[in-house]
């Protein structure tokens, strides 16, 4: 399936059939009910950004802008998610907010994936993570039309289904436990730190096993996978972000949002640093984000799903072009 | 030869692996939202035969290899090597046995073989998927049961061992499907 040839460069047909094209639309029509329901304001902000982002794996698309003075043209990129422009209209006073839209991340396509896909993204302030896991099942429960969406940590699930902590385990302990689940490196395994390790025991071994019968949020990340997520307050080794899975999809990423700013930047600069290790250009940061920071961002929690995957699941569609218009 | 990153991977690319050209066979893009992308391939090592699968981190290269199907009609065996002619340009090519491995008892002479060359050297060697060989022993069998219930064996020219059906001679020519090694029908004269 992974390796069908590509389609003739004319060839003009949808890559999703009719059926899934109204589908999508029945999709995004209860999408906006189950938002404005609970009084979230839908916004559109910017597909073309100033700035990327910095996350070691996710890749922007880069743009060159030169119109009206080609002595000066600049870079802009396709946004890989809204995320710093709704934290920004965040800080200016929007309190509960939403968006349905295109995001670009410049990888490989595949059965899960395509460079250009729809992203659901929401933003609640005054919510907890566990306010905000809560509403998520809530999202699933309705489009999904599934009873129970259940909730472990992801302490609790490796040690379920790969029988160590991840939290405490070393290097050699998960390059043993990828061993033992038959997975085989190509070349040098010496590179890989701990948290490639644990993502890959994650899609590898957990993924396929667990949310057969209905999705799972999976919380309290390791730290060292905050993203943009603040700490537990109980335990540091944490932090509060979530994800859902369901039937070997990963539909979910959420955090209780870090608002400081000096942490912030820590992070973007760790990022880059990381970036440098990988042989990878750093990312310009993205200042007007940081300003807002500064500024002051509301406590608040958001998560954001992948409206292809969620319509995948929703009609059993094998692969993500079947649910595309054009893939 | 060229190197390959992982983003140019697609079943038919053949890349070195342990010193060995192989086969992709599948090829799936594996990416947490916010983490490292892999690619878990499933390879076949076209000298050993071995099936196995690796996980690569995307983005990496790899050698490939430089691995060619040639069309060869099977010319004779001196004992050591199978001579195999390009019918077009007439230029003659020996296997050895390791690489004739067991398509050695469906080798009928002139019949058209794929034969798959690393750097130049024959590694292995397809037959057609039918060939048509004389049957050089079998039980007479019992005259009108042509209701083929599980057939005999049947002794080929080339050793072979086929199960016939019961209504089929010595000295008879049958064709049969190479693939799995199952008569066909007998041969059209």
């Amino acid at each position: 399936m992974e390796n069908m040839p590509p389609a003739p460069k004319n060839s003009w047909q949808p890559s999703a059939s009719i059926e899934q094209i109204k589908a999508r639309a029945q999709l995004l029509k209860q999408l906006r009910h189950f938002f404005d329901e609970r009084k979230v304001l839908e916004v559109s902000t910017p597909v073309l950004a100033e700035a990327g982002v910095t996350d070691p794996f996710i890749d922007n698309f880069h743009l060159d802008y030169g119109f009206g003075n080609t002595s000066s043209s600049h870079t802009l990129y396709l946004h890989t998610s809204p995320e710093y422009a709704m934290k920004r209209l965040l800080a200016a006073g929007c309190e509960h907010i939403y968006q349905i839209g295109p995001v670009f991340r410049h990888e490989g396509s595949g059965r899960l994936h395509s460079p250009e896909f729809t992203l659901l993204e929401w933003y609640r302030t005054g919510f907890s993570m566990q306010n905000l896991i809560d509403e998520v099942s809530e999202l699933l429960q309705t489009t999904l039309r599934v009873q129970h969406v259940e909730q472990v940590t992801y302490q609790q699930v490796f040690l379920r289904f790969l029988k160590f902590d991840p939290l405490v385990a070393n290097k050699e302990e998960l390059l043993v436990a990828a061993k033992a689940n038959n997975i085989d490196f190509y070349g040098d395994s010496e590179s890989l730190d701990r948290d490639d390790l644990l993502q890959l025991l994650f899609s590898e071994v957990i993924e396929p096993e667990f949310a057969k019968q209905h999705p799972v949020i999976v919380s309290h990340f390791p730290a060292s996978q905050a993203a943009l997520a603040t700490l537990c307050n109980d335990d540091k080794r944490v932090a509060n972000r979530f994800e859902a899975y369901y039937k070997g999809i990963e539909l979910a990423n959420g955090f209780h949002e870090l608002t400081h700013v000096k942490e912030q930047r820590q992070r973007f600069e760790q990022d880059n640093q990381k970036r440098l290790a990988l042989g990878k250009p750093p990312m310009p940061i993205d200042e007007r984000f940081l300003s807002a920071l500064e500024a002051g961002l509301p406590d608040c929690a958001g998560v954001a799903i992948g409206v292809d995957r969620l319509q995948m699941l929703m009609t059993g569609a094998m692969h993500i072009r079947d649910v595309m218009a054009f893939y | 030869m060229a190197n390959f990153s992982t983003n140019e991977f697609k079943a038919g690319l053949k890349i070195m692996l342990d010193g060995e050209p192989c086969n992709i066979l599948e090829n799936e893009y594996v990416k947490p939202g916010k983490g490292q992308a892999f690619n878990r391939v499933k390879i076949r090592k076209l000298i050993s035969g071995k099936v196995l699968e690796k996980t690569f981190r995307s983005g990496e290269s790899v050698e490939g290899a430089d691995v060619l199907d040639t069309e060869l009609a099977y010319l004779y065996t001196d004992g050591e090597f199978y001579h195999f002619m390009n019918n077009e340009t007439f230029e003659q090519i020996a296997a050895d046995e390791k690489a004739v491995g067991d398509s050695i008892k469906w080798l009928v002479e002139n019949d058209v073989c794929t034969i798959t060359l690393w750097n130049g050297t024959p590694i292995s060697v397809t037959p057609p998927n039918f060939v048509e060989l004389e049957i050089t022993e079998t039980d007479p069998g019992l005259k009108g049961d042509t209701a083929g219930t599980g057939g005999k064996p049947a002794t080929l020219s080339t050793g072979a061992v086929v199960r016939v059906p019961l209504f089929v001679q010595t000295g008879e020519v049958i064709k049969v499907d190479t693939r799995n090694g199952e008569y066909a029908s007998r041969a059209q004269k």
